[in-house]
């Protein structure tokens, strides 16, 4: 056990994977960076980010690939590779690139097993960088899980620590089903003890970061740290709360999203993804249907306004959901 | 054919504004008051000017990130573009976009795009419209080598030749996309890539105004003529790192100096017009001047001009709803 970032936390899990399986391999831009340039060195880059940084030095140019500027061949190609006895590992850097190869993950990875009358596996991960707060823009900030979520056929995971990237990333890549991995650009420098040898979290299983008696926060990724932070302050107004980490959006662990809402009978959804179809919209249709008695109150939700990611500082801010709106919106009085 | 003095005027007064602009782009970045991406254009001047001097307000352009040169050389607001970047309501976008999605409608600048790529298909479309408008415009694709390899830049030489489009696909060869050099990623060649599309290929020096301009100016003139698409490859180097902040661990130590000593696109057209006496080197100097005297003010109002308002942040999703 030892302090790690966000992005050492990926990349021991990345690390760690390819030693204990020879089938994992990692594709994407500059995953390594340096072929063809002009100073011979290797791994310039190791990601855009540095989050896969020495990698290629242990496992090789045929096991750690940079690609050419093609999303669609190259996502297309992981699919195709894990639905043929690799275990690939892509990296689409921005999930908005998602626009350039959607078709691969859609119509193709999705669907294979359904089709193809369950005689097809394909573990494939597909990681990429989302969120809000960098001010990178319109076509660098989105977060896109709802979309991956309302595909059937794949798995969605977002990660709200460097402990639960590490764990959640392991599992991913040892899944037999096609998962889309998202990790929060903003939080790669964030620190927290993460246990040295591998270990798994598996999906589907909510993670309870505090247990209160008012308020349910389910919160998705990076937000989770905003509702812990939100519930410190509401904890001093004598007001508890639960902070709910679903950890992923499918599977989703519905069971225990309701029994919380059971216990404290109030519900606050947290996403910073866009307001429309996102999964605030779908938590809040689950416990409508199934634990409308348990509600002492309206369900609210914390969400950017439906608007594309706005570029200047005070905009963004504006925009993005925070700590004191999730204060705001939980406290019940 | 001789281009004209006001042209030859205009083109360095754009060339030296872009290097000018990047540079003290480059200053104010480390000081950490800008936010987010920004891409560089120096070293790629003639490129952007050299086409760009082909063109009216009424042709169409498309940029990519890297797109600074693109929409000075296009005759977009220079202060307008400095408040952008710095997030300003009084930036072209309205601190919207930012660095990497400065547009001009009215100029014929359809933005610089965040997305790779992004831009040859939407060229197609511009092209179709000047097409079907019979305004006699020209458009305008600028890429990169690594955007060459996107399905949607190959799709668009494939279309833009099946509908024998007013469009010039530019390859503007930095020899890299990021951190990968092109003669890993470019399989074969633009030019064979061209010829597979029964396209006509040119190519030109890019650090060289004139080379730019004339091959340009060829490229330019056969799709308005109506002749259909053609493909210019620029071969250039650019002078900075991928993005500010990047170390360019993957290019030799001596590359970007050498390309600054020996390829500088302003420093061959001064010379250029000296030999030929085609303008008063005092005339550039006025120039190098003024244009000093722009961007230090742009910068200045910049910092000084108001940030967006909450009512802002919900306006322009529609045009109506
Ligand atoms: C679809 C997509 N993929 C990847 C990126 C990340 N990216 C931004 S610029 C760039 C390199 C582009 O190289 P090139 O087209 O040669 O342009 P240059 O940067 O050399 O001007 C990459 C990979 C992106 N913005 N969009
Ligand atoms: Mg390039």
């Amino acid at each position: 056990m030892s302090k790690k970032s966000f992005r050492q936390a990926i990349n021991e899990a990345l690390r760690q994977e390819m030693r204990r399986d020879p089938t994992v391999v990692l594709m994407g831009e500059d995953v390594a960076g340096g072929q063809g340039g002009s100073s011979g060195v290797k791994d310039a880059w190791g990601g855009v980010l540095g989050v896969t940084k020495g990698l290629l030095t242990e496992f090789g140019e045929s096991r750690v690939l940079d690609t050419p500027i093609s999303e669609a061949s190259y996502i297309g190609a992981a699919a195709g590779a894990a639905a043929t006895g690799l275990r690939p590992v892509a990296e689409l850097m921005f999930v908005d690139f998602v626009g350039c190869c959607l078709d691969q993950i859609m119509n193709q990875a999705a669907k294979f097993r359904y089709m193809f009358g369950g005689k097809a596996r394909t573990p494939l991960v597909i990681r990429a960088m989302y969120g809000a707060g960098f001010n990178a823009a319109a076509q660098h900030s989105q977060a896109l899980y709802p979309l991956f979520t309302h595909i059937p056929g794949l798995k969605v995971v977002v990660p709200s620590s460097p402990y639960e990237a590490k764990g959640l990333l392991i599992e991913a890549i040892r899944d037999d089903d096609p998962v889309i991995f998202l990790e929060n650009k903003v939080m790669y420098d964030d620190e927290e003890e993460v246990p040295d040898e591998a270990y798994t979290i598996p999906f589907g299983e909510a993670n309870l970061t505090r247990e209160g008696n008012d308020v349910t926060i389910v919160a998705i990724g990076r937000m989770v740290g905003m509702a812990n932070e939100a519930a410190d302050r509401l904890a001093k107004q004598g007001i508890s709360c639960t902070v709910l980490d679903p950890r992923t959006t499918f599977p989703l662990d519905e069971q225990t999203i309701l029994e919380c809402v059971e216990d404290t009978g109030r519900l606050v959804i947290v996403d910073e993804s866009s307001p429309r179809c996102n999964m605030a919209c779908d938590i809040s249709a689950l416990v409508a249907e199934q634990a409308f008695g348990a509600l002492k109150a309206p369900i609210r939700r914390v969400v950017p306004p439906h608007t594309p990611v706005p570029f200047s500082t005070p905009l963004e801010k504006l925009y993005m959901p925070n700590a004191d709106k999730i204060e705001l919106r939980s406290n019940p009085s | 054919m001789q281009i004209s003095q006001e042209t030859l005027l205009r083109s360095y007064r754009a060339m030296r504004t872009i290097r000018v602009f990047e540079e003290r782009l480059h200053r104010e970045f480390a000081t950490g008051e800008i936010p987010g991406f920004v891409h560089l254009y120096c070293g790629e001047e003639a490129s952007a000017v050299g086409v760009c001097a082909n063109l009216t307000e009424q042709d169409t352009i498309a940029s990519t990130h890297r797109g600074h040169g693109h929409c000075i050389a296009k005759g977009v607001d220079v202060g307008g573009m400095m408040a952008e970047i710095y997030g300003r309501k009084s930036g072209v976008c309205r601190g919207k976009g930012g660095s990497m999605h400065i547009a001009d409608l009215s100029k014929g600048m359809l933005g610089a795009n965040g997305i790779v790529g992004g831009g040859p298909p939407l060229i197609c479309g511009a092209a179709l419209s000047h097409k079907v408008l019979k305004d006699n415009g020209v458009a305008v694709a600028f890429y990169g080598d690594g955007a060459s390899n996107e399905g949607t830049t190959l799709e668009s030489l494939n279309l833009a030749t099946v509908w024998q489009l007013p469009a010039v696909f530019v390859v503007e060869d930095n020899g890299y996309g990021e951190a990968t050099g092109a003669s890993y990623a470019c399989a074969g060649n633009q030019k064979d890539r061209a010829a597979g599309f029964g396209m006509p290929y040119m190519e030109c020096n890019g650090s060289d105004f004139f080379a730019v301009h004339d091959a340009a100016r060829d490229a330019i003139d056969h799709a308005r003529s109506g002749k259909g698409p053609v493909m210019l490859h620029v071969h250039l180097e650019r002078w900075y790192g991928h993005f500010e902040g990047d170390s360019m661990s993957y290019r030799a130590s001596n590359e970007v100096a050498d390309a600054k000593k020996n390829r500088d696109c302003l420093e061959s057209f001064r010379k250029r017009v000296e030999q030929d006496k085609l303008l008063e080197l005092s005339a550039l100097d006025e120039i190098d001047a003024a244009v000093a005297d722009e961007v230090e003010s742009a910068v200045q109002a910049a910092k000084q001009a108001p940030w967006p308002e909450e009512a802002d942040l919900l306006a322009d999703v529609y045009v109506k709803i």
